[in-house]
């Protein structure tokens, strides 16, 4: 195309591509997404990074193991829709992943040119060649094969229940996705913010499964409506899987936190996004209004960093992180600490709260803290944070979101005492076929592994895929 | 979308209304609740659910009209449908053969004591039921908690109707005439359920009540309904909504139910702006 075939000297002279994005100032008065995505220019040149290295080493780090070297080959030769072709093999979101995924420590942390610094900008590349396809509306509706008769129930409309249902719909399976909610996605819809996920883009990923006669049924609650075993027996299900989630939030159980102005991530994350709370009263549900307000979000991970923004865009006055270890353990994406930082949010660290106090009517006022230092790693490999006795002080308060974590929801596990769960209530799955104690039912996704990656998900949710089709056409468990 | 089938005023404010849902109708068992949400840009609202009738698929909700939600879901009649109903959330009631139970249902929480009381009473207890309301017309579900019970009353705050007094009042006088109860269940306005387990808890009567704290999900997914129980933290869409009366932080309750009066002051002025007048609007239920 443009350019000739690069030497690895001269590939190796190019500097990243930034992703575009809009001013930090501006950005955060609304909720337009933050990252522009590359030009086809800037796509085309940042692929040209690429070494195409005869062992590619960034598809180990990749947990669907994508054909990067591939794909990126064909953005370098301006074939964007054949690239996206290619990374569908493997993932079905890559408008999503490549936004969402912690690049940094997964595909990209394993690229070549990361110990020089700079490693190929895997991401950027994967959301603008599935942006293309959409933008372009060349999105392809994969052929579906002649139906099986054999009839598979999705529970959850997440990461791992949308790869799970593409998969055995297009084997020929006749799928219905059933959700609690009365949207889809999941997390992408009532977690993950619009500034980061435009909601735009699920709604598109659901109508081609939907083009693809994927049926879904929202206001739904397994464990409720029906329970596993009804769908296996009354409703006529050949097969479950469980794709449900982690979406139980932990408190921490200190003095205070049921004061009001006290949320947790899920609840304030539910009402802006799923509820529209920052649209009220066009919207009929409110949230407490942050204009003016000092806000703390407890914990520091993606939920954290999504929760902080939003507050600044909710034109709280202040807003803060806070969090008991160092800026080395905060476990968000690096992009998000990034943006969190330029658009103003204020880290808090080596803090751990000890107790809300309020007002004599129940409102948050301020929290107690408590400052801490970093002993021993611990099972987690992360160095320990102990208090530091006497060092307690307050702060301000008038909003506290608690983003601590979160495990999976008990409902199923109650109802259907036949699934084996462990200690921390995740469902305990054959890790090569994702298959629960119980005979038919299958499971994958957060409610599996606990809080952990979109991508993560989807391979969970693909890799049962395949275990389901061959328990339903063999009928062999 | 779930179709109406009937609606129908019983008392000012005060709409019952028969849906079609035939999931729910099928599992629902008493003391279980729906979450409603009328259009795309409505709030998920938890309604319990007052009756079921599985051939038809159909269950009954009784509304009282409060705020913006309540007052635009009582504008539809039969023949509308609304955008969401998920259900049946929270653990049915408790039922088992107590001996003699006494159902208390304050206002709209008489909706919600019917179903419990009808289960007792199939259950084989002896069923009194204390059905208050402020007077005579905003009294509900007469019928139909005289045909569950072994003794109805119906008090009136204003001496319209029945006994002249507060449920507690009349609850009170059952105790104070040395009448055996072993169980009690009450619903309604928060300081109603407490002033119930003020009365009880000397006589180590076992009560419960049917707590309404806000929610968004009903699932257990966003903690909205946390409420305090025996020092701990529960969350009500799930674990209860029924839980010992002896047992429940009624002040943090109110405290939060109170979270955003503010809001919803506001939307309801709104609301009755833009909207076309109501038959009962004369009787709004200001709080
Ligand atoms: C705020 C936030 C930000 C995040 N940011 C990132 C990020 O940047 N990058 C990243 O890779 N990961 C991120 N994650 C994590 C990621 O979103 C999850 O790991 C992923 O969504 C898990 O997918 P899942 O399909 O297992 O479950 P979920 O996405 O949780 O979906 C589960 C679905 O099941 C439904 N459900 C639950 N119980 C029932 C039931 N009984 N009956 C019917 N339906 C039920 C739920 O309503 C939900 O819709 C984030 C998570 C959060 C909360
Ligand atoms: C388990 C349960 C069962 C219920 N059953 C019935 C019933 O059978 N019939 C009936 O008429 N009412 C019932 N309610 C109460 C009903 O949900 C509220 O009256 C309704 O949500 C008020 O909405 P609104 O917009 O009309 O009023 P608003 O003006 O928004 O609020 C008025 C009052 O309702 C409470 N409230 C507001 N939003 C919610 C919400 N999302 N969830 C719960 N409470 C809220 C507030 O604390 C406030 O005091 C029940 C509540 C619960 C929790
Ligand atoms: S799916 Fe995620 S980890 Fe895999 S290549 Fe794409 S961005 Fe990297
Ligand atoms: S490791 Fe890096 S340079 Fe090598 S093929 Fe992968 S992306 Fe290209
Ligand atoms: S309503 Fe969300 S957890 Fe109960």
């Amino acid at each position: 195309m443009i350019e000739k075939r690069l030497t690895t000297r001269e590939r190796l002279r190019i500097h990243r591509h930034a992703m575009p994005e809009r001013d930090p100032i501006e950005r955060r008065s609304n909720f337009e997404e933050v990252n522009l995505g590359y030009t086809p220019e800037l796509a085309i040149a940042e692929a040209h990074r690429c070494l195409q290295c005869p062992k590619p080493t960034c598809e180990d780090g990749c947990p669907v193991n994508i054909h990067i070297k591939e794909f990126i080959g064909r953005i370098a030769e301006g074939d964007f829709l054949g690239a996206v072709r290619k990374i569908k093999e493997d993932n079905i979101l890559p408008a999503v992943c490549g936004r969402v995924c912690p690049q940094e420590i997964q595909c990209e942390a394993a690229c070549v040119l990361s110990k020089r610094g700079e490693p190929v900008a895997i991401g950027h590349l994967e959301r603008f060649v599935a942006d293309y396809e959409r933008e372009t509306g060349q999105i392809e509706v994969p052929a579906i094969q002649p139906s099986t008769g054999k009839r598979i129930a999705i529970v959850g409309s997440g990461p791992a229940g949308l790869s799970c249902a593409n998969d055995l719909r297009r084997w020929g399976h006749e799928v219905t996705v059933f959700e609690a909610l009365h949207d889809l996605g999941g997390v992408l819809a009532y977690g993950i913010p619009e500034f980061r996920l435009p909601k735009e883009i699920v709604h598109k990923e659901l109508d081609c499964l939907r083009h693809m006669g994927v049926k879904f049924e929202t206001d739904v609650v397994i464990g409720q409506t029906f329970t596993v075993d009804e769908l296996l027996q009354e409703e006529g299900y050949d097969a479950v899987f469980l794709g449900v989630g982690a979406g139980l939030p932990w408190f921490m159980g200190i003095p205070g936190e049921d004061l009001v102005g006290v949320y947790s991530a899920n609840e304030f994350l539910i009402r802006v996004n799923l509820m529209r709370a920052y649209r009220f009263p066009d919207y009929d549900t409110p949230m407490i209004d942050l204009r003016g307000k000092n806000v703390a979000v407890v914990g520091a991970g993606n939920t954290a960093m999504d929760a902080a923004r939003t507050a600044l865009r909710l034109q709280a006055k202040n807003t803060c992180i806070i969090y008991r270890r160092s800026e080395e353990e905060m476990p968000a994406r690096a992009e998000e600490i990034k943006h969190a930082k330029d658009e103003g949010v204020k880290f808090v660290l080596l803090v751990n709260p000890v107790e809300f106090t309020g007002d004599e009517e129940g409102r948050l006022k301020a929290v107690k803290l408590i400052r801490m230092r970093l002993g021993e790693p611990d099972a987690s490999g992360r160095r320990r944070p102990i208090p530091i006795e006497g060092s307690e002080f307050v702060m301000e308060l008038d909003v506290a979101i608690i983003a601590i974590g979160s495990s999976p929801n008990p409902l199923i596990a109650k109802t259907t005492p036949d699934i084996e769960v462990s200690r921390k209530g995740t469902i305990v799955v054959d890790e090569a076929t994702m298959k629960t104690s119980k005979q038919g039912v299958f499971a994958g996704g957060d409610v599996v592994s606990g809080g952990a990656t979109v991508i993560r998900a989807m391979g969970a949710g693909r890799k049962a895929a395949r275990a389901i089709h061959e328990y339903v056409m063999t009928d062999v468990w | 979308m779930f179709r109406i089938v009937e609606a129908e005023f019983t008392a000012p404010e005060i709409k019952r209304f028969v849906i079609e849902a035939p999931r729910i109708a099928r599992k629902r068992r008493a003391g279980q609740f729906v979450i409603v949400r009328l259009d795309d840009k409505g709030e998920r609202i938890p309604l319990t659910i007052a009756g079921s009738d599985p051939e038809s698929g159909t269950i009954t909700l009784i509304v009282q009209g409060i705020g913006k939600t309540t007052k635009a879901m009582n504008m539809k009649e039969a023949g509308d449908a609304l955008q969401d109903i998920v259900g049946p959330l929270g653990r049915p009631s408790d039922i088992k053969h107590y001996g003699v139970t006494v159902s208390i249902g304050g206002g709209v929480g008489t909706a919600i004591a019917y179903p419990t009381a009808a289960a007792l009473k199939e259950a084989g207890n002896y069923v009194i039921t204390i059905n208050g309301a402020r007077s005579r017309e905003f009294v509900i579900l007469e019928e139909e908690m005289a045909a569950v019970s072994d003794e109805a009353y119906i008090t009136t705050d204003d001496g319209s109707y029945g006994f002249h007094g507060l449920v507690t009042d009349k609850l009170q006088e059952l105790l104070d005439q040395g009448r055996r109860i072993d169980f009690v269940l009450a619903v309604g306005p928060v300081p109603m359920m407490k002033a119930v387990a003020d009365i009880t808890r000397p006589y180590g009567i076992k009560t419960m009540v049917s707590l309404n704290p806000i929610m968004i999900d009903g699932t257990g997914m966003c903690g909205a309904c946390r409420v305090i129980v025996g020092g701990q933290v529960k969350f009500a869409c799930v674990d209860g909504p029924e839980f010992d009366a002896h047992e429940v932080d009624f002040e943090n309750l109110m405290c939060r139910n109170k979270a955003y009066a503010d809001e919803e002051r506001e939307a309801l002025a709104r609301f009755l702006k833009e909207r076309r007048p109501q038959p009962h609007d004369s009787a709004l239920v200001v709080k």
